[in-house]
């Protein structure tokens, strides 16, 4: 009650009101009862006239009564559960580690009303091989962890790569190496995770910017790892991971289900059900094992046939890369959608990010953009890089004078990978890895040196 | 009704006289005398001789990685109650690699099977210690001979009240027959750690030495007794008993998750009308 008591007085010395506090109470206290509720409305109360008369109005912070609106208030997590449960995931493993555990926390928190089944593995290799084998045995899975637990699942992550099993995976980085600073952030594991696990396979990596698009793309990520048969990715880090955001709203319609699981009736007409039948896709129709009437799935993490049974020659294997690997790759990167472009549409100054840095750099080019021709370039599906079909990225970057890419890490690793991919090299990059999130003031600061 | 040729998979790769020859014949046969049909079964299977076996027989398959078939199968029960799933898996894969998971499967009791094809080496890999090799073995890598102490597998497994703990041999096709039909039919974690002569690599543990050692548990034996158990698996050396050691029908991991008491998970239907109003809890 003495923190209501302090609240009610800090409004009170910077006459706000309190209908916005009561509100609060009465939602906070619900379970407790009117008794409760009542009390604390009255400390509240107490507080607050106190401070009316007695101390003088604040003008410090120049803060009014707001309008008041209806907002959700969520952040990255949560985003990313709800993201998760919202396109049919029935099955998440996974091992506590900062800052994932939020989203293990969420699943079980919903694993009752949704009819999930939310398991804590014994360790991160388990919670991969859980999320296989569940996927494997019919239903969405998905799995999460910070860097040093996706560290051991890196061999799993080949598996789904090898036996085409669809898994989401959560990479929620906070700084490295080893235990690192556990409560911190740092977005330094995107070379990491792109390069992770033995052998080639396809994989898709999106580092949404804020709550909201961390919802999207935690739909997207489920319908990419369906469609195509393969590990997707959210990255994130402990920022975004813990930041809440408000919103008016999501929009529920644009939430992509669809269900390519096979059963009896979807397999009607098939002879031999051969869960890697070759393809100019790639893709194979995935049978759900003991719903597929008498057909029989086979997966193997040996190089396997068509069938799915362990082979040795050279030409299955080579028609099985290029079932798994090359046919699926055009495909999948005709998917990802192009970089945001924020602020100037020509602009001669270019500031490149890509995952959690999206609102902070939002902020400073609205900050700059009366003096200088500024955008933001932001990037939440990262790899593989979008086409240029869409939008030129590549062409209007060449045009800029500066392209500044901003990274929480050492050594730019995006900054890397888009030079790799694209052969583009930024001019410039500001980099910050003391395990903080960039703030305007050190951004704009940094960026003082080339503007 | 399921016969023996609705089970024939592929022809076998390993070596003429292996013991795993005998254990694949047996396992089709009790899967047949259960009335099982190959689509209600799934075996899980993770890398080594004993690995490949999945292969060989005709049904629902996931050979994953060394070490890694108990995640696996559990998951794949949790999505699925109404298969049957089978582990199946070498000495190296499940007590080594694998040792982690062997204990966390027993805690957790997912009504699932764990053959263990216990050749007391590595196979696949030519030679090398298991956890289960006798000291002082001397193999390429272990010149002075295995200086660790042989672990046992048994005696683990029912200090850490594992819900069905049986030992069968290779050999004796007929007693392995009926423990596979027990552990199958078992409800809760069952494991069945099987004898297996490795005839290439393990020239100690011959079909001989073990035929030599071998007895059953005598009829009046109790597996309900769990110190008594105890102390039968320390027995080892000049006799090494056979049979069902112990048995506790403890609750299962899928009876503890309300989602899946009505209708396993893979049968529910998902609309995103029935999620819907989850955003308002954010509100
Ligand atoms: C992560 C990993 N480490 C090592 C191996 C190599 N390897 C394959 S099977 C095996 C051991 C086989 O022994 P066991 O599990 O007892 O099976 P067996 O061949 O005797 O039936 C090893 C070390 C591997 N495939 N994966
Ligand atoms: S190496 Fe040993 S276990 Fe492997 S097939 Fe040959 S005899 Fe059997
Ligand atoms: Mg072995």
């Amino acid at each position: 009650m003495a923190n209501t008591v302090a609240t009610g007085a800090a409004l009170g010395i910077l006459d706000l009101g309190l209908e916005a506090f009561r509100n609060v109470i009465r939602k906070a206290f619900k379970d407790k009862g009117e008794e409760v509720i009542k009390d604390n409305i009255a400390c509240a109360e107490a507080g607050y006239h106190y401070a009316r008369t007695n101390c003088p109005r604040c003008e410090a912070f120049g803060i009014r009564e707001p309008e008041y609106r209806r907002l959700m208030l969520i952040d990255g997590v949560h985003a990313i559960g709800m993201g998760a449960v919202m396109s049919g995931c029935k099955f998440y493993s996974g091992y506590p580690m900062t800052p994932s555990t939020g989203i293990l926390d969420y699943m079980a928190s919903r694993a009752e009303e949704y009819n999930l089944v939310v398991e804590q593995a014994e360790d991160e290799i388990a919670a991969i091989n859980m999320a296989i084998g569940a996927s494997f045995a019919g239903v969405r899975a998905m799995t999460g962890s910070s860097g040093g637990g996706f560290a051991l699942m890196v061999e799993g992550l080949s598996l789904a790569g090898m036996t085409e099993t669809p898994i989401v995976i959560a990479e929620m980085q906070r700084p490295g190496p080893a235990t690192g600073l556990p409560t911190r952030t740092e977005q330094a594991d995107l070379l990491f995770v792109l390069y992770a696990a033995h052998g080639e396979f396809p994989r898709v990596i999106f580092e949404p910017g804020d709550p909201k698009q961390a919802f999207y793309l935690t739909n997207k990520a489920f319908e990419l790892a369906e469609k195509y048969q393969i590990p997707v990715f959210i990255q994130s880090d402990q920022y975004l991971a813990d930041t809440e955001w408000t919103y008016e709203k999501f929009d529920l319609e644009n939430i992509i289900y669809n269900d390519y699981r096979l059963r009896e009736k979807d397999l009607e007409g098939i002879e031999v059900y051969k869960r890697f039948k070759y393809s100019s896709t790639g893709i194979s129709l995935l049978a759900i094992p003991g719903e597929a009437g008498k057909h029989l799935v086979v997966a193997d993490s040996d190089e396997h046939d068509e069938e799915g049974h362990i082979i040795e020659d050279s030409e299955t294997r080579i028609k099985m890369v290029q079932k798994r690997l090359l046919n699926k790759l055009p495909l999948i990167k005709k998917e990802i959608e192009p970089p945001l472009l924020y602020g100037d549409s020509s602009p001669k100054i270019v500031l490149i990010g890509r995952g959690s840095t999206y609102g902070v750099i939002k902020e400073v080019v609205d900050t700059i953009s009366k003096d200088h021709k500024v955008a933001m370039m932001h990037f939440s599906q990262v790899y593989p890089l979008p086409e240029r079909d869409k939008f030129d990225y590549i062409e209007l970057l060449e045009k800029a004078d500066l392209t500044i890419c901003i990274e929480n890490n050492a050594t730019g690793q995006f900054a890397k990978v888009m030079k790799a991919e694209t052969g583009f090299e930024f001019s410039h990059k500001i980099l910050k890895y003391d395990g903080r999130p960039f703030t305007i003031e050190n951004l704009k600061e940094e960026l003082h040196a080339y503007i | 009704m399921p016969t023996s040729e609705d089970y024939k998979g592929q022809v076998p790769a390993w070596c003429p006289g292996c013991g795993n020859f005998n254990i694949l014949s047996t396992v089709k046969e009790a899967l047949v005398e259960l009335g099982i049909e190959p689509w209600e079964v799934l075996v899980v299977s993770g890398i080594g001789q004993a690995g490949k076996l999945p292969h060989y027989i005709k049904c629902h398959t996931f050979n994953g990685l060394h070490g890694r078939t108990l995640p696996v199968a559990t998951a794949a029960k949790l999505a699925n109650n109404s298969l049957h799933v089978i582990a199946v898996a070498g000495d190296g894969d499940c007590y080594g690699e694998g040792g982690n998971h062997f204990l966390h499967a027993i805690r957790r009791n997912p009504n699932i099977t764990m053959f263990v094809h216990n050749n007391q080496i590595y196979g696949l890999t030519k030679g090398q210690a298991s956890p289960t090799t006798a000291q002082r073995t001397h193999t390429k890598i272990q010149p002075y001979g295995v200086l660790a102490e042989p672990m046992n597998p048994l005696a683990l497994a029912i200090s850490q009240d594992c819900s069905f703990v049986a030992r069968g041999f290779a050999g004796d096709q007929d007693y392995l027959k009926e423990l596979m039909k027990a552990a199958i039919a078992h409800k809760g974690f069952s494991l069945l750690d099987i004898l297996q002569p490795c005839v290439t690599f393990n020239k100690i543990n011959t079909f001989k030495w073990y035929r030599d050692r071998v007895y059953k548990l005598e009829g009046e034996y109790d597996p309900s007794d769990r110190l008594k158990a105890f102390e039968r698996s320390l027995e080892w050396g000049d006799k090494i008993p056979n049979g069902i050691f112990y048995k506790n029908e403890r609750e299962t991991l899928e009876e503890g998750i309300p989602a899946i008491q009505e209708e396993p998970l893979v049968r529910q239907k998902f609309s995103i009308e029935d999620v819907k109003h989850e955003i308002e809890k954010f509100y």
